[in-house]
């Protein structure tokens, strides 16, 4: 790793992957579940202290399936970095960043509402897109689009 | 994930090795009709707890006040504003007021749940959703060619944001390069709609505060905008005219008066507005002070645009991150330093008068050329090679039918949008359709802020705060 921006994150955490995507370079870190969330506190002491998007992705025949995709802005550095942390389909488990970042709540609650991963420590992780008493997380590859009946009206009897 | 063989495998064409049961013979017994629903659970494995518990109407209640985050984060910032910080009134003296769905100041479909102490907001929930359309899940059924009709109907008043986001995401996948002038196209078109969508804004606002007539001039004035776009595009909202690999047609013949037009009556219009509102004591006293929010929580909530810029916060995408060629144009970013909604008023007012400049810059340098990429894998072929050869017709046939196919790979870009940073986070899997596509979009980010702009102040100024934000629901539920 050459650039001087991650060197104390990359010193702090060595079992993070470093890494620069396409051109213009995107920077990506690869952090394991486990440092997820010392990992962010430290990413936001080192500079990137703005709040910009988290998602979740479904690779569905990769292991681990699920990844959360964490995008971190630094006004000081001018750079973008983007943490992606894999989740295992065997525990969907992640811990929840609304502690150092209050702004993932609403992506943490999307994240759980449409892929079902559950952000521990999370304050308040219900749906938000979805009605409350919805079955299934309709971004997973495995929930087919137009597999829920859609209930209209009932239709006008044929004469 | 030996011991979990279906997940890995788990295809929705591959039988599992219990088939789930029919929907009629499941009928009789509930819990095993639930199950069934949940795809995630596989049988033969345990259910795990997460799926047993549900949500039961959680999303529709309000925390504990001494567990909501959004309150600490709002108390422990010493903001100066009208706040009312007097003690706290007993639970049973407190209201709780359900504002929305369906209020005509909420501007579309957004649901506040209000805990009041009199005429003292104490608390806000938003409750979003009821626009939700799984726009997400329907972007990865449709090719990259397909995709920018889908995008463009999220944020429904700036189209031209959302499908240049997109087109940006695809080409850094594809790694292509866009000629000059469509790149002054799109600038050109993107800046407009900047426009359009802050005289949208504008007149909202003024509605909300009692300024009534403000609907109709934001309005008269952001007709002769789309009035250009529908004569460029089609269409006058949700274009699908920015593309992968440039926009879809070159300007009408004609556009630089259309242009010229539109800078001198738009001019024209934002000096009544300001002389409508600058002086006027109503619209003052109702928007200095109110609604305040500050730099570190601007931050930490990861609001941008025009609020995170009136709180002081000097962040435009377009300086720090440009894109199609933005960085040749002259323009400043204007900052306010209240973070209050007077300043996101006179920041958006600047911001206007700043796209304007930046349209006639691109009408005054508007280099010629090709307005859309030679490359043949995302453009089409010429209309005239069409009737000339078989091949070009297959060509032609094949691009608009099952699309073009994009490297492995994933990307996020993002654009300044009239209302913050609106990103598309798109993962590939080297097929023609994306594997995964999301949009980050600001006015998420900006409902989810609303408790920090409204706790502890009036009732009143509610509605003054929700224009402020200016949320398109469109996209925030996506």
């Amino acid at each position: 790793m050459t650039d001087t921006v991650f060197t104390s994150l990359a010193d702090a955490f060595p079992a993070v992957g470093f890494e620069q995507v396409l051109d213009p370079p995107q920077d990506v870190a690869r952090v394991p579940a486990e440092f997820y969330l010392e990992f962010v506190a430290a990413a936001k002491t080192s500079g990137f202290n703005v709040f910009s998007d988290l998602c979740g992705v479904d690779y569905l025949r990769r292991d681990p399936r699920f990844e959360v995709v964490l995008n971190l802005v630094s006004h000081v550095h001018m750079r973008r970095l983007r943490i992606r942390v894999e989740v295992p389909a065997s525990n969907l488990e992640l811990a929840s960043i609304t502690s150092v970042f209050p702004g993932a709540n609403f992506y943490e609650r999307e994240t759980f509402d449409l892929f079902g991963i559950v952000f521990t420590g999370h304050p308040d992780l219900t749906r938000i897109l979805l009605p409350d008493e919805w079955d299934g997380h309709p971004l997973r590859k495995d929930y087919s689009v137009g597999s829920v009946p859609v209930r209209f009206k009932e239709s006008p009897k044929a004469k | 994930m030996s011991d979990t063989p279906n997940i890995v495998t788990g295809d929705l064409e591959a039988p599992t090795t219990e088939a789930p049961a029919a929907a009629g013979a499941a009928a009789s017994d509930g819990a095993d009709a639930r199950r069934e629903m949940h795809d995630m659970w596989v049988a033969g494995t345990e259910e795990p707890a997460w799926l047993r518990s549900y949500t039961d109407e959680g999303a529709q209640e309000m925390l504990e006040a001494d567990k909501d985050p959004a309150l600490e984060l709002h108390r422990g910032t010493v903001v100066d504003d009208d706040f009312i910080f007097d003690d706290v009134a007993d639970d049973d003296e407190l209201q709780i007021l359900n504002m929305g769905p369906q209020h005509p100041s909420t501007h579309g479909v957004l649901r506040l749940h209000l805990e009041l102490d009199g005429e003292t907001i104490r608390r806000v929930k938003p409750i979003i959703g009821y626009l939700h359309t799984g726009m997400e899940k329907t972007g990865e059924t449709l090719t990259y060619m397909q995709g920018s009709t889908n995008v463009t109907r999220m944020d429904y008043l700036s189209p031209m944001h959302m499908e240049l986001a997109f087109s940006l995401a695809v080409e850094s996948l594809l790694g292509i390069e866009i000629p000059e002038r469509g790149q002054a196209i799109r600038v050109l078109l993107t800046e407009l709609n900047r426009v359009s969508s802050h005289l949208v804004w504008a007149a909202t606002q003024g509605t909300d505060l009692g300024a009534v007539s403000m609907l109709i001039y934001g309005l008269r004035d952001r007709e002769y905008i789309l009035q250009f776009f529908e004569k460029t595009t089609g269409l006058r909202m949700n274009h699908n005219f920015i593309r992968p690999g440039g926009v879809a047609a070159d300007l009408p013949d004609g556009w630089e008066e259309d242009i010229d037009e539109i800078i001198a009556k738009v001019k024209q219009g934002v000096s009544e507005y300001e002389e409508l509102f600058n002086g006027n004591p109503i619209f003052r006293d109702r928007t200095m002070g109110v609604g305040v929010i500050t730099p570190e929580e601007c931050n930490a909530l990861g609001v941008t645009g025009p609020i995170a810029r009136a709180s002081g916060i000097k962040w435009d995408l377009r300086k720090a991150f440009p894109y199609s060629g933005i960085e040749k144009y002259d323009f400043d970013v204007p900052t306010g330093r209240h973070g209050d909604v007077w300043d996101r008023y006179l920041v958006r007012m600047e911001e206007i008068q700043q796209s304007l400049g930046i349209v006639k810059q691109v009408l005054e340098t508007m280099p010629a050329g090709d307005y859309r990429t030679t490359d043949r894998k995302v453009t089409p072929p010429p209309r005239k090679r069409i009737d000339e050869s078989m091949e070009a017709l297959i060509h032609h046939f094949k691009l608009f039918t099952s699309g073009f196919k994009v490297p492995a790979g994933e990307t996020y870009q993002a654009v300044e949008s009239p209302r913050g940073e609106l990103g598309m986070y798109i993962v590939s899997d080297g097929r023609e359709k994306p594997w995964r596509m999301h949009a980050r979009t600001p006015s998420f980010n900006h409902v989810q802020a609303l408790p920090a702009m409204m706790t502890d102040s009036l009732v009143a100024d509610i509605v003054a705060t929700i224009a402020s934000a200016d949320p398109v629901l469109g996209d925030v539920d996506r």
